[in-house]
């Protein structure tokens, strides 16, 4: 096998394995963990594919902001040391057939269709050409996204900004914001 | 590696997405599934940035470009989500999906 089929090989594994341990796991904490390994398995193959900026930013943004919000919104939110065992419903049956219905689907597409493939060519650095490119053909979609995410990010410091002091719906609640005293009443269990 | 390898990894991921999405009660883990699937729709970006046929000009960068957009727009949805899940959890003391329908009528 070639270097860069057994390279291939160990971070497919990599990203599949994170996405069925974020899919199956029973415990959360676990969940947001192994989506580390999907962000770093596809940020390898990103650089399988010659997009050498693309996997860079791929680390920094879903690594290094992504990730990290999301275990903020596990750990605020959810008690971590909680086993929950597993209630009989009917939603993980039908949930795993559409999803087993989709990915058949897309496999018989992938497999089927005639794409228009070429041999690709020697990477080469693509930063320069992603510059290039935002200035030109896509300074409209540049410009508007980077509208997004001011609007986003500002609506978001808007939405989790605790009100100001008085405001009755936030009794039972720290005034230093991090932790609720009371604990909370109602299951938070993860409940695959 | 041909095309087809990185179009199954990426049809894995996002049929792995699904399952977080639908089975999952917790908010949190829903955003992950959503993750997952948007994940895998830019590792196809780029894998047809890099074998799809295009004219002349050399690599195709077109892919790439959008999946960046792609992934600015996950931050922005992750950030909002995540700030709706906490306002949601402060004010109701859940993040169970299913628990949280004071709207249903």
């Amino acid at each position: 096998m070639a270097p860069t089929e057994i390279a291939f090989a160990i971070l497919a594994v990599m990203a599949v394995g994170g996405g069925a341990m974020v899919a199956f796991s029973r415990r959360i904490v676990y969940a947001a963990f192994s989506l580390l390994f999907t962000f770093l398995g596809v940020a390898g193959l990103y650089v399988l594919l010659a997009a050498d900026f693309l996997a860079i930013a791929q680390v920094i943004i879903y690594v290094g902001g992504i990730l990290v919000l999301l275990l903020f919104g596990v750990m605020l939110t959810h008690r971590i040391y909680d086993v929950q065992l597993k209630v009989q419903r009917i939603q993980p049956i039908l949930g795993g057939l559409a999803a087993l219905v989709v990915l058949g689907v897309l496999l018989v597409v992938v497999f089927t269709t005639d794409w228009p493939v070429v041999e690709p060519r020697a990477p080469v650095p693509t930063t320069a050409r992603i510059g290039d490119e935002f200035m030109r053909q896509y300074v409209f979609p540049f410009e508007f996204v980077s509208l997004i995410l001011l609007v986003a990010l500002i609506g978001a410091a808007l939405i989790a900004r605790r009100e100001e002091a008085g405001a009755s719906s936030l009794e039972g609640v720290s005034p230093g914001g991090e932790t609720p005293k009371r604990e909370p009443t109602v299951n938070l269990h993860e409940e695959p | 590696m041909g095309l087809h390898a990185y179009l199954v990894v990426s049809a894995l991921l996002f049929s792995m997405g699904i399952v977080c999405l639908v089975t999952r009660r917790n908010a949190v883990a829903v955003l992950m599934g959503v993750e997952l699937m948007l994940n895998s729709a830019n590792l196809n970006f780029v894998a047809f940035a890099r074998f799809g046929r295009v004219g002349q000009a050399g690599l195709a960068i077109d892919g790439q470009m959008f999946a960046i957009f792609s992934i600015v727009v996950a931050a922005a949805e992750v950030a909002v989500a995540l700030a709706l899940v906490l306002n949601i959890y402060r004010n109701i003391r859940t993040i169970d999906v299913d628990e949280a329908d004071t709207l249903k009528g």
